[in-house]
């Protein structure tokens, strides 16, 4: 049944820090690997050797640049996105087949794709592009937060987190239970200020986003930095006359 | 939003089917025997070849039986559901005036508004996404609702009646429009908003999350350029609303009739091409595509956007 349970007993989720994230795109590529070797169908590629490739992903990083109002240095600042599994699912409800649901237990957000006619509603309702149509399969691929990963007693136990969080070489991701206020994740979201994406359109997404620290700014300089190279004394000197000759 | 023909071809279709079964069940220039087959004939054969089309967007339409079974959520399952309900209440009006030459009032009544019922549930796919700002409004059912409304009462020949329809979906489109170009930048929706880094000052889009094309740009960053936007609306307000008035006023034989239904059939295409193409999705922010006030159009950096946007327009 599509409609969303009333709570969920957790809320799994990722924590993304926007000040560590370096724009890699590790975390995209190692989600394409996981997911298109796991979890139902493969993320297909189209035209993948020729001009026009296109293909389907379940993270992806954007890089955005903030300009202060007040003068200072432009900062670039990566933001990986992917499904938030929002409490307040939009995409769900108005799946017609079933085939969207949430997870009365974890709160993750699924597909069955054996019930998905891709019909694209629910990429429709999603605010932040976290669905795609696979043009292969005609099913909806999201993110599954590595629901086969995060339970699987064959992986050894450092290995039972999403993937784009076991592979990002910054340690900018973090997963762990967002409905729990003494989780680490919850910590750190409450200690950094994480926030929510479009919370004006009420999906109360479950993943969160801690903003990039303000960065220091440099007093002017009080001496002009000087090229190291205009002394004429010495062998430099000479070899520098020597060289002007030739 | 993608302007799919499929979907395109649904909607005015089936809208006009609908439309027309709701006059002929309430028993306006419903005629019986041969003449009701004809009459009903064409009803039930646009509904059901817009709906038929409505299957070719699917991923996997051998399964769209499984569409019957989220009604309790889904506005796509409920229209799975009231469009049956309709086709057979007015086929069973429809047999009963061909073969028993008898028209049931309380079956055609029923029809009439479970067939307006199915335009309302369509549009309110729509009108439900509040990722669309263009869309989420009650002016998208009272648009789906006249635009199928002024089709049956053309097609139904009462002539005082279609003109009121036509008038009354003139207005309604107007107001669609001139709404709709503010919907966006109104509800404040930016690229600040849906990154939360507005605090940090102005913020833009600095790299693409990837060099080519996906399923996002195009189905939720179809452009249209603002001159051509505002040359199809006046195309579209002349076969929509002025042509099937004028053709209807000059006269109601059974060919003027068919001219006005065309030329407000073609109308309708061309308004409903519209508001697909210039719906815009809330997902653009995270491109940089930022709608400015009244544009109606998402404009990034200027020019350069909207040649973008004619020529995505000129593809499709």
């Amino acid at each position: 049944m599509t409609a969303l349970p009333q709570s969920t007993e957790r809320k799994l989720g990722l924590v993304i820090d926007l000040d560590t994230c370096v724009g890699c795109h590790a975390c995209v590529i190692s989600c394409k690997g996981w997911n298109t070797e796991n979890y139902g169908a493969p993320l297909s590629d189209m035209d993948a050797y020729g001009s026009e490739p296109t293909g389907t992903f379940l993270n992806r990083v954007h890089s955005f640049e903030i300009e202060p109002g007040c003068g200072g240095t432009a900062q670039t600042v990566h933001f990986p996105k992917s499904c938030l599994h929002c409490e307040d699912a939009p995409c769900v409800t108005v799946c017609p087949t079933g085939a969207s649901y949430k997870r009365a237990e974890d709160g993750i957000v699924l597909v069955n794709e054996d019930a998905c006619i891709g019909c694209g509603l629910c990429a429709w309702a999603c605010p932040y592009g976290a669905r795609e149509m696979d043009a292969a399969a005609g099913v909806m691929k999201k993110c599954t937060l590595c629901v086969d990963r995060i339970y699987n007693e064959n992986l050894p136990e450092d290995d039972r987190v999403p993937a784009c969080v076991r592979t990002c070489p910054a340690g900018a991701r973090y997963f762990g239970d967002l409905g729990d206020p003494g989780s680490a994740v919850s910590q750190l979201v409450a200690s950094r200020g994480g926030f929510d994406l479009m919370p004006e359109l009420g999906t109360k997404p479950v993943n969160k986003y801690l903003p990039p620290r303000p960065k220091d700014r440099l007093k002017a300089a009080s001496h002009p930095p000087v090229p190291v190279s205009q002394d004429s004394k010495g062998f430099f000197a000479w070899l520098d006359r020597a060289l002007e000759k030739i | 939003m993608h302007p799919a023909p499929s979907v395109i071809i649904f909607s005015v279709l089936s809208g006009a089917g609908f439309g027309y079964l709701a006059f002929l069940g309430l028993g306006i220039s419903t005629g019986t025997g041969m003449t009701a087959f004809w009459q009903f004939g064409l009803g039930i054969a646009l509904a059901v070849v817009g709906l038929i089309s409505s299957t070719f967007h699917l991923g996997n339409p051998k399964r769209a039986l499984l569409a019957f079974t989220q009604w309790r959520t889904s506005w796509l399952s409920r229209e799975a559901w009231i469009a049956v309900a309709a086709l057979l209440t007015m086929g069973v009006f429809a047999a009963a005036a061909v073969f028993l030459e008898r028209l049931v009032p309380i079956v055609g009544v029923l029809g009439a508004a479970l067939s307006l019922g199915t335009v309302f549930v369509t549009s309110m796919i729509y009108a439900q996404m509040a990722t669309v700002p263009r869309w989420n409004s009650p002016l998208t059912p009272a648009y789906f609702l006249a635009s199928s409304v002024s089709a049956g009462a053309i097609l139904s020949g009462h002539i005082a009646l279609a003109l009121t329809a036509i008038l009354l979906l003139g207005i309604i489109q107007l107001a669609c429009w001139w709404w709709g170009d503010q919907s966006f930048a109104g509800r404040g929706h930016s690229v600040s908003s849906a990154t939360g880094l507005g605090r940090g000052g102005q913020v833009r889009l600095f790299e693409s999350p990837h060099s080519g094309t996906n399923y996002l740009l195009k189905e939720f960053v179809f452009q249209v350029a603002r001159r051509r936007a505002d040359k199809l609306r006046a195309i579209c307000i002349v076969f929509f609303i002025l042509l099937p008035a004028l053709i209807i006023l000059a006269d109601a034989g059974v060919l003027a009739i068919g001219l006005a239904f065309g030329a407000h059939l073609v109308g309708t295409l061309i308004s409903r091409w519209l508001f697909f193409a210039q719906a815009e999705h809330v997902v653009q922010l995270y491109y940089g595509h930022q709608p400015t006030l009244g544009s109606g159009l998402a404009d990034g950096p200027g020019q350069e956007r909207a040649a973008v946007g004619s020529a995505m327009g000129a593809g499709s």
